[in-house]
């Protein structure tokens, strides 16, 4: 595929060049016929002409892209949300490409018909209120639509709506890394600041806060699916923004402030692992990966991992350094029990923090001091 | 007004135009004070930083499409940025950030207005020069300047600013976070400074120049679209301008004086800063209050042009004048009130994500009206392919296509997982990156016989144009589709996650016709060059076009007109203008300048 894009474009170029060559060469012929390097009737008619043919060229262009490249767009939300976001994006892609396929194919089709000719004459039309008041209502409705959908998705999207007993858990991020703290039995997260990072408390939480006793750090998160889950995020140096692309979420992570944003998970890890999409993608994947490490084999370098398995991913979308690229955090969607069962075998705050008790209280003492 | 201004102006023009043979080298090619040569200095400069910021481009897409592989251009061109020709994290995020601030403000902001405001609105609206010519000049030299400081930047040790072209705090703010946060952020900053008190210089006196030097029967309804969307734009500069210049300054004293604007609460290489109480988001704000109105200013000259030229090489008045106009103010004006979209996901109150979804998608609709009405004036027209006209006509096509994207990222509920995506570099380099350069090149290609007394060869600009086109959308359209994979943007490669394996050889087609669409510049560049020399001598008014311009004669002279200012009888459009016989109102002639006064049986018309 990429070998044969490639050629193409080359022979493209190709095709430019010794075009380019030609047409300065007759530049030169025809320079002493007409030298004026104003359109005549004859660049008119060419010109025209490949306004058409480049128009043309531009549907199949664009039609070429949906047809090959929609199969690597991501997979249906994983959320609960993320269903009326695809709906919309749907609903606006189609008038966006209606308004498009139309504009387009007006403009290219009148530089093509309406190219000069000699004796040709131009219509003297200055304006028209009727056509004008038609093409700015009816943007004014199309868009109405789309804003007053857009704004109850977001607003619906935005709300969190306690009563449903979110799971809280905090996203922590820091240069290049993201730890996920759930907030324990009581649902409450303990206090933290930066001021109380020392030692094996990495997340800065305040070991005085009894809240704070049953909370649970760790390393990859864990999602019970159907359960509406509260993010708070918290960043410890620059900003971050913790993309979660398959379930429609994002939040920037501002230091300084805790933000948030709410989603309910609705696909486990396993079920998406098993849908035709991802089976397909998974194997594409690893196709390329096989042809590439043919290539790192016979140039005796180490071949990539081979890639198992889809996992759900956290990623920075927002640049924090040299290692942004790479800031990345595994994602589990599974069912209730199994996160239960999961959660049950982390350690809880209090016990990381047992053996340093006395550090920790004098850093309260500390604290309360800066503050 | 303007006419009793003119009096004096006239004899006092006379004389300077009997001793400016008498100038010095300096006082006339360096520190001049004639529009048309510093918008000559202001178009050479810009161009040479459009040819470090494209370059830039083609080696960063080297890096996305071909992820740590050893070329021998990087060794070349980087040096110790790629050692042994592999580009390192760090100076890919280097070479990001310098192509974005490089293009948003050296090229495309004075490109276009500095060139072509200098150039067009004393010509078009019939003054012998600008307000101030020493205002003028010296806007001219403190661009200079910081376009002198920001190549500097290039060439520290640490690297130049590295943190995006937002320079968002505290990445920007913390040399501890990010290498190029120390000496080439503080250059950045300095240099943005002076490039901010230029800008303000040449909005000021554009501003002035239109509302003042009118000359007699030239009416604000009678300005070309050119000079309405020149004059507009530098409104929009003086208001938001002065804004990122706050944000500047509070961030040099954040970064150098221990303040806490931006900064708090940070943890970083294990110690807690002393900093206190400010806020990333405020930064943000601050930025994007410049930085949304930025795009227009970018885009409107860009909207002026492209109006201009449609018209006259349809032979055909543009349609709805008046819409024009009034959509043009309607951009300015909402410019202003919808940079929030830009924050979104920022973390700021949702209820303010609603407020600038709502006035965003606004400004679709003027934007939709002046879509309409440029394809509406090609409509039944004559249209005279010439390379200006071929890259207005890819400007509107490139216009509607960005700008329809923007329907998508403007609406924060779809915002939120497009956000930072490449979906979104597709959508602005579509609408305000390559339209702009559309308008910019079709402008170079139309005035160039007032710039040079010469033509560029239309050949080249055929071939120019069409590999342009092909190419531009070639790496534009697909990477849509990157986008709405989920890949962020900023990513110096993306071997860390598998998952984004499959996009590799859409990186890979998007990079050969970056390639393509870089290597076809030189074609340009040779053309402009070579056409200054050895161009074709151009006639007086080549494009057979009305507006006022085009009645100077073809060596241009110190005062423009070397005789009295013509006055203005009618608005710049009467293109194929007919009698009620259908006898074009100059009989064989299908177009009526603006000095020529209204023709007997000829019907007047309101516009």
């Amino acid at each position: 595929m990429t070998v044969f894009l490639i050629i193409i474009v080359v022979a493209l170029f190709a095709i430019t060049v010794w075009q380019l060559t030609k047409i300065y060469q007759l530049s030169r012929d025809s320079s002493s016929i007409d030298p004026s390097q104003v359109a005549n009737d004859k660049d008119n008619k060419m010109q025209g002409n490949l306004m058409l043919a480049f128009g043309i060229a531009f549907y199949i262009f664009m039609f070429y892209n949906f047809w090959s490249f929609t199969d690597r767009a991501l997979p249906a939300a994983s959320s609960e949300h993320g269903v009326q976001f695809d709906n919309l994006m749907l609903i606006s892609m189609a008038v966006i490409m209606f308004v498009q396929v139309i504009t387009q194919g007006l403009l290219h089709y009148f530089a093509y018909k309406y190219h000069g000719r000699k004796g040709q004459k131009a219509l003297f039309f200055a304006d028209n209120d009727k056509l004008e008041f038609i093409w700015t209502i009816i943007p004014v409705i199309v868009l109405a639509g789309l804003i007053i959908y857009g704004l109850f998705t977001w607003s619906d999207i935005m709300d969190v709506d306690k009563d449903d007993d979110p799971l809280v858990v905090e996203i922590y991020a820091k240069q290049f890394s993201w730890n996920a703290r759930y907030a324990g039995d009581d649902n409450i997260l303990g206090k933290a600041n930066v001021r109380f990072i020392e030692g094996t408390n990495t997340l800065g939480v305040d070991a005085s806060d009894p809240y704070a006793h049953d909370d649970i750090v760790t390393a990859e998160l864990h999602l019970p699916v159907d359960r509406p889950v509260l993010f708070k995020f918290r960043s410890q140096d620059v900003l971050h923004s913790a993309y979660f692309p398959h379930f429609r979420a994002q939040m920037n992570v501002v230091p300084g402030m805790v933000t948030q944003f709410a989603f309910t998970p609705t696909i486990t890890s396993d079920e998406i692992r098993e849908t035709e999409y991802m089976v397909e993608k998974i194997a594409r994947i690893q196709n390329i990966r096989k042809e590439e490490n043919k290539e790192l084999m016979a140039a005796g370098e180490e071949p990539l991992p081979a890639y198992e398995q889809f996992d759900y991913y956290l990623l920075c979308n927002k640049i924090c350094g040299v290692a942004h690229y790479n800031m990345q955090m595994k994602i589990v969607v599974e069912t209730e029990e199994e996160y239960n069962k999961w959660l049950s075998e982390q350690k809880k705050f209090s016990e990381t923090m047992e053996p340093q008790e006395e550090s920790a209280e004098t850093e309260v003492e500390v604290a309360q001091v800066v503050n | 007004m303007s006419a009793v201004g003119h009096v004096s102006d006239h004899n006092h023009a006379h004389d300077e135009h009997d001793h400016h043979d008498n100038q010095s080298f300096l006082s006339k090619y360096v520190f001049s004070l004639d529009h048309k040569v510093i918008s000559k200095q202001y178009l050479f400069t810009a161009l040479f930083m459009g040819i470090i910021g494209i370059a830039m481009s083609v080696f960063f897409r080297m890096q996305i499409a071909w992820p740590q592989e050893s070329f021998k251009v990087f060794e070349i061109f980087l040096g110790d940025w790629a050692p042994g020709g592999v580009l390192t994290a760090d100076k890919y995020l280097a070479l990001v950030t310098m192509h974005g601030t490089i293009m948003v403000f050296f090229v495309l902001t004075q490109g276009l207005s500095g060139t072509f405001s200098n150039l067009l609105i004393p010509l078009q609206i019939g003054a012998r020069d600008m307000a101030s010519g020493f205002m003028n000049m010296l806007s001219y030299w403190m661009f200079f300047v910081s376009c002198v400081i920001m190549i500097g930047s290039l060439f520290l040790e640490s690297g130049p600013a590295n943190a995006g072209w937002t320079i968002y705090p505290p990445l920007s703010a913390l040399p501890q976070a990010i290498g190029g946060s120390g000496m080439g952020m503080t250059l950045w900053l300095i240099s943005m400074a002076i490039f901010i008190a230029s800008s303000l210089l040449g909005s000021l006196n554009y501003i002035v120049t239109v509302i003042n030097l009118r000359t007699k029967g030239m009416s604000m309804t009678r300005l070309p679209l050119t000079v309405w969307a020149l004059f507009v734009t530098a409104i929009i500069g003086v208001v938001s301008f002065p804004v990122l210049l706050s944000a500047a300054l509070m961030l040099i004293m954040d970064r150098s004086f221990g303040t806490s604007f931006f900064l708090s609460d940070i943890f970083i290489q294990g110690e807690v800063l002393a900093h206190q109480g400010g806020s990333p988001v405020l930064f943000e704000h601050l930025f994007w209050f410049l930085g949304h109105p930025e795009v227009y200013i970018v885009i409107l000259p860009a909207m002026g042009i492209a109006s201009e030229i449609l018209a006259t090489n349809s032979r055909k008045p543009i349609f709805g004048y008046r819409a024009m106009v009034a959509s043009i103010l309607a951009i300015a004006f909402l410019s202003t009130i919808v940079w929030g979209h830009h924050m979104f996901v920022s973390g700021m109150n949702p209820f303010l994500g609603s407020v600038f979804t709502f006035t965003t998608l606004l400004i679709a609709i003027p934007s939709a009206v002046k879509a309409f009405n440029w394809i509406t004036t090609i409509w039944r027209g004559n249209l005279q392919m010439n390379p200006g006209m071929l890259f207005s006509i890819g400007f509107v096509s490139t216009f509607i296509t960005g700008g329809l994207t923007g329907i998508i990222v403007g609406d924060s509920t779809l915002d939120i997982n497009v956000h930072d995506t490449y979906f979104v570099i597709a959508h602005f380099h579509l609408v305000m990156g390559i339209s702009a350069l559309y308008g910019m090149f079709a402008g170079i290609y139309h005035w160039f016989p007032k710039l040079f007394g010469r033509m560029m060869n239309k050949n080249l600009g055929y071939v120019h144009f069409w590999i342009t086109i092909i190419g531009a959308y070639g790496v534009f359209f697909p990477m849509h589709f990157v986008g709405m994979a989920g890949l962020p943007r900023r990513y110096y490669n993306n071997t860390a996650f598998p998952y984004f394996d499959d996009l590799a050889d859409i990186n890979e087609l998007i990079t050969w016709f970056a390639i393509l669409t870089a290597l076809v510049q030189l074609v340009f560049l040779y053309n402009f060059i070579h056409s200054i020399f050895f161009g074709k001598k151009a006639v007086q008014n080549p494009w057979k076009s009305n507006s006022l311009e085009w009645t100077t004669p073809v060596e241009p002279i110190h005062g423009n007109w070397p005789g009295e200012i013509p006055t203005v009888h009618r608005w710049p459009y009467d293109y194929s203008k007919t009698n009620k016989d259908g006898e074009y109102v100059i009989k064989g002639q299908d177009f009526v300048p603006q000095t020529v006064p209204l023709q007997e049986n000829e019907e007047e018309l309101d516009h």
